[in-house]
C-alpha cells in the first residue's frame, strides 16, 4: 500500500478479505503500526467545534474515535459526530455503548452509521450512569459488548437483523471491542477477550496502560491463544498532566489503573506536565516493542493539540502522509 | 390562523406555518439498508412537494435504519425532515444526545411519540426503555432550545433550533369534554401536532370546534392526518384495525364502485385536501400511506394547493 | 442475600454437585408435570424457585438461568446485567464500578468457575437476554427443553 495522499474518509476500493472500505483496516492489515486517537465531543450542536478538534488530530492518526457519552455525560451523539466527520472526509471509529439504547435502536444506529460512511464500530459496555451528570437515567444494557459484536457481525455477514429479517444492503464495518487488562479479574481478561474475538471483534482498543509488566503478562496469554493473529490490538496510552490529575483519574475514571511508582515519578519531577509527556512517549515506544501489539490508541481528555504533539514526538507516525480536509469539504 | 411567535427553528415547515400557508407534510420510513441511496429512492419523489417529510422511528417496534441518519440524508438532499422520536428504545441520555446530533445535522423538526409495544414487533425479547415519556422529551427539547441547557443544568452553546411536534387523534367530543391531553402537550412544549387519519370531515369539524372552545388552534398548529386510500379493502381494514380511525361508508362505496380503486383513492385524497384547506383551525395536512410515498406526492401535486403559496 | 450469595460462590463445587442431582430428578418428573399442565405448575414452581434461588444466589428470576456457566454468580446482579464477562470499570480491590460496596459479580464468577469441575464453560458465549421471559421459571424451561425440545421455550 503506497503512502500517497489518500482521503481517509473516502471509501477505498474493496480489498479481498476486508470487512470494510475504510483506511484503518487497510493500515492494520498491511502490517503497519496504527495510531488512533479520541475526540471528545463538545457540549453543543455546533459542527464547527467538532471540526476544529478533529483538524488537530487528523494529521497524526489513522482514525478518530467519536466517544459515545463517556463518563455518562451527555454530548452530541456518536452517530451525529461521525456523520459530520465522515462528510468532511475523516476516518472515524464510531463507539456504540450498550448503556443507553436497546437492541432495536442499536441495530438502527448501525445501519445509519454505515449509510453515513462510518467504516469502523467499537462495541462497548458503557460506564454506569452513576458517574455522570444525570444519575437518575435508566441504564438499558439490553445487550452486552459480546452480544453487540455478534449482532453487528450478523447484520454484516448474514445481511439480517437479529429477528432474521433481511437487510438489503449490509453495513460494511470493521468491528472492534474494548479490553481492560489492568482491572480484575486479571486471569479471566484474556479469556473474555477470546470470547469477544469469537463474537466478531477484529480490532481491540485497551484502557490506558501505565503498567508495562501487567501488559506484558496479558499479551503473553493473548499470544498463547493466538488472539493477536485474529484481532489487531491497540494499546491505550495518554499523558498525565500532573500527579494530582493521576490521582483524580484513578479515583474517578472507571477502570483506570496507575501504579504508585508512576504517580511518584510525576510528583517528583520539576515540570510535571513535561514529565507526563515524556512518560507517555516512553510507554508508547516500549509498547511498540511488545510482540502482538498492532498499534496505540491515544486518549487525552479535551487536549487534542497535546495528542498531536505526543504522537509526532514519539515518531510512530513518521513516514506517513498527513492529511487535511480540503476547504471545500469543510464548507459544504 | 393567528399563532404568531418567534421562529424557533430555521426550518421551512415552521416558516410556512407562521406565514399562514396551508402546509402539507408526508411520511417515509427508513429502509433496511446500510446505504444512503434507498432513503432517497423512497422519499425523493416528495422533494419540492411536501413541506416536510416525517421519518418514522422503528415503527411497529421493528428496527430499520435509524431515523436520525435517514433524516440527515434527506436534509442533505434538500428535503426537510420531521424526525420522529419514540421513547421506547432510548434513555434520556441517548435521546438528548440524538437531539443535539439532529440539530447539528440540519434537522429542524421533531415529533415526540410513545412508541409501539415491543411485543408488536419482530423482536419481542427486546428490553423496553421508557426512561422518560414523550412529554418529558418535549420539555427537554424545549429547554435545550430556549434555555440552552440540559436537565442536569449543563450549558449547551450554541442552542439548537427545534420545532417541536406531538401526535393527536381527533375524536367525536362529548358535551363537556376537555382536551386535557392536548393542553398538556402544549404545556410540555408542542408547537404543532399531526393527527391520526381523519377521513370523517364532519367529525373533524366537531372536534376542532371543541378545541377552539379552549383556544387551542391559537396556540398550536394542527396538521390533519389524511392519505390516498389504496382500495376499499384497505379502507375497511383501517376501520377495523386502526384505533380511532373511521373511513365513512360513502367513501368506501366510492372506492368499491370505481374501476381503478387506487386512482379513486387518490382523487378522494385530493378532494379532502382541498376541503381541509378551507377549514378554520386546520393549519395543514399530514399525508400517510405506508410505502406509497409516490401516491402522496401525486396527491399533493394534484391538489393545486401549492400554487397558493406565496414565493418564499 | 449478599453474604449468602458469596457463600454459595465459595462453595460453587458443592452447588454444582447438588444441581447435578437436582436437574435429572426434575427432568424425570417431566411427563408428570406435562400431564398436570405446565401452565398450572408455573405459579407454584416460580414461588419455590424464587425463594430458594433468591436466598442462595440473589436470583432475579430472569427466566434463562446460566448459573452453571458463571461460576454460580448470577450475572443479573451485575448492575449492567453482563452475561459474558466483566466491564472495564472493575475497581482495583475487585469491587463493582457502579456499586463500590459490592464485589464484582464477574470477579466472583471467575473464582467460582475455578472451583467447579466443569466451570470452564464460563468461556462459552451467552445469548442476549430475552426480556419477555422475566419472572418465569427457569427450572420448568429446562425440563421442557430436555423432554420435548421441539416445543421448548415459552411457558403456555
Amino acid at each position: 500500500m503506497s503512502d500517497r495522499l489518500v482521503d481517509p474518509g473516502d471509501p477505498l476500493p474493496r480489498l479481498p478479505g476486508h470487512s470494510s472500505d475504510g483506511r484503518l483496516e487497510r493500515v492494520l492489515r498491511s502490517g503497519r503500526f496504527a495510531v488512533t486517537a479520541e475526540l471528545n465531543p463538545p457540549d453543543s450542536a455546533d459542527a464547527r467545534e467538532v471540526y476544529d478538534r478533529a483538524l488537530v488530530l487528523a494529521e497524526v492518526c489513522d482514525a478518530i474515535n467519536a466517544v459515545d457519552a463517556s463518563g455518562a455525560n451527555t454530548h452530541m451523539s456518536s452517530v451525529g459526530i461521525c456523520s459530520l466527520l465522515t462528510r468532511a472526509g475523516y476516518a472515524v471509529v464510531m463507539q456504540i455503548a450498550c448503556r443507553d439504547r436497546n437492541r432495536i435502536a442499536i441495530q438502527g444506529d448501525v445501519l445509519g452509521a454505515a449509510a453515513m460512511g462510518v467504516a469502523n464500530i467499537l462495541c462497548l459496555t458503557g460506564d454506569g450512569v452513576q458517574c455522570g451528570d444525570q444519575p437518575g437515567a435508566k441504564p438499558v444494557f439490553d445487550l452486552d459488548s459480546t452480544t453487540l459484536l455478534e449482532t453487528i457481525r450478523t447484520m454484516r455477514d448474514q445481511g439480517q437483523f437479529l429477528s432474521g429479517r433481511k437487510i438489503t444492503a449490509p453495513p460494511r464495518v470493521f468491528l472492534g471491542a474494548a479490553a481492560n487488562p489492568f482491572a480484575p479479574p486479571y486471569d479471566y481478561r484474556p479469556l473474555h477477550l477470546a470470547k469477544k474475538v469469537a463474537a466478531g471483534a477484529e480490532f481491540i482498543q485497551t484502557q490506558y496502560c501505565f503498567d508495562l509488566p501487567l501488559l506484558r503478562q496479558f499479551m503473553a496469554k493473548v499470544r498463547d491463544q493466538g488472539l493477536h493473529e485474529k484481532a489487531f490490538i491497540l494499546v491505550g496510552v495518554g499523558p498525565l498532566a500532573s500527579a494530582k490529575t493521576a490521582r483524580w483519574m484513578r479515583a474517578h475514571v472507571p477502570g483506570v489503573h496507575i501504579p504508585d511508582d508512576i504517580v511518584k515519578r510525576i510528583e517528583g519531577a520539576r515540570q510535571q506536565k513535561q514529565e507526563g509527556k515524556k512518560l507517555c512517549i516512553e510507554l508508547i515506544q516500549q509498547i511498540r516493542e511488545i510482540e502482538g501489539v498492532a498499534g496505540v490508541h491515544v486518549m487525552a481528555y479535551r487536549q487534542e493539540e497535546y495528542v498531536s504533539e505526543i504522537i509526532t514526538d514519539s515518531g510512530i507516525f513518521k513516514n506517513r502522509q498527513p492529511r487535511r480536509p480540503t476547504k471545500e469539504k469543510l464548507a459544504s | 390562523m393567528s399563532v404568531v411567535g418567534m421562529h424557533r427553528s430555521a426550518g421551512r415547515l415552521e416558516a410556512g406555518l407562521r406565514a399562514g400557508h396551508f402546509v402539507m407534510t408526508a411520511e417515509t420510513s427508513p429502509p433496511d439498508a446500510g446505504t444512503a441511496g434507498p432513503v432517497l429512492e423512497r422519499a425523493g419523489c416528495l422533494k419540492g412537494l411536501a413541506d416536510a417529510v416525517n421519518v418514522t422511528d422503528s415503527a411497529g417496534a421493528r428496527p430499520h435504519m435509524s431515523a436520525l441518519a435517514a433524516s440527515a440524508i434527506l436534509a442533505q438532499h434538500g428535503i426537510e425532515p420531521v424526525l420522529q422520536f419514540t421513547v421506547r428504545d432510548r434513555n434520556r441520555m441517548a435521546l438528548q444526545s440524538d437531539l443535539l446530533g439532529a440539530s447539528a445535522l440540519g434537522v429542524p423538526n421533531i415529533l415526540c411519540l410513545h412508541g409501539d409495544d415491543v411485543k408488536k414487533g419482530d423482536q419481542p425479547e427486546t428490553k423496553p426503555v421508557y426512561d422518560v415519556d414523550s412529554r418529558e422529551l418535549m420539555r427537554t427539547a424545549r429547554r435545550l432550545r430556549d434555555e440552552g441547557s440540559f436537565p442536569s443544568g449543563r450549558v449547551v452553546d450554541p442552542r439548537p433550533g427545534l420545532f417541536i411536534g406531538a401526535a393527536d387523534a381527533p375524536i367525536d367530543p362529548k358535551p363537556g369534554w376537555k382536551p386535557d391531553g392536548l393542553l398538556a402537550k402544549i404545556d410540555s412544549g408542542a408547537d404543532f401536532v399531526q393527527t391520526q387519519f381523519a377521513f370523517d370531515l364532519p367529525l373533524l369539524r366537531r372536534y376542532l370546534a371543541a378545541l377552539a372552545d379552549h383556544g387551542i388552534p391559537d396556540r398550536l398548529f394542527i396538521l390533519v392526518g389524511i392519505g390516498p386510500l389504496a382500495s376499499a379493502k384497505s379502507a375497511r381494514w383501517m376501520n377495523e384495525h386502526l384505533f380511532g380511525v373511521h373511513v365513512p361508508a360513502p367513501l368506501i362505496a366510492r372506492l368499491e364502485g370505481a374501476q381503478d380503486q387506487r386512482a379513486e383513492g387518490r382523487r378522494i385524497c385530493v378532494e379532502l385536501l382541498q376541503e381541509l384547506a378551507e377549514i378554520k383551525g386546520v393549519a395543514g395536512a399530514h399525508l400517510m400511506a405506508p410505502k406509497q410515498e409516490q401516491a402522496c406526492a401525486e396527491a399533493i401535486a394534484e391538489s393545486g394547493l401549492l400554487k397558493r403559496r406565496r414565493a418564499a | 442475600m449478599y453474604a449468602v450469595r458469596l457463600w454459595s460462590i465459595r462453595h460453587a463445587r458443592l452447588m454444582e454437585r447438588i444441581y447435578r442431582l437436582f436437574e435429572p430428578t426434575l427432568v424425570a418428573l417431566g411427563p408428570v408435570l406435562a400431564r398436570i399442565g405446565y401452565a398450572r405448575v408455573e405459579g407454584p414452581v416460580v414461588a419455590v424457585e424464587r425463594r430458594l434461588k433468591g436466598l442462595l444466589f440473589d436470583c432475579q428470576m430472569c427466566g434463562q438461568c446460566v448459573l452453571s456457566s458463571t461460576g454460580m454468580s448470577c450475572p443479573m446482579n451485575c448492575p449492567k446485567n453482563l452475561r459474558n464477562g466483566p466491564c472495564g470499570g472493575v475497581r482495583a480491590d475487585g469491587n463493582c464500578e457502579v456499586k463500590p460496596e459490592m464485589k464484582c459479580v464477574w470477579v466472583a464468577a471467575w473464582e467460582g468457575a475455578q472451583r467447579m469441575s466443569a466451570g470452564m464453560v464460563i468461556v462459552d458465549r451467552q445469548k442476549p437476554v430475552d426480556h419477555s421471559l422475566k419472572g418465569t421459571s427457569s427450572w420448568l424451561r429446562v425440563v421442557r427443553e430436555k423432554t420435548a425440545p421441539a416445543k421448548a421455550a415459552q411457558p403456555r
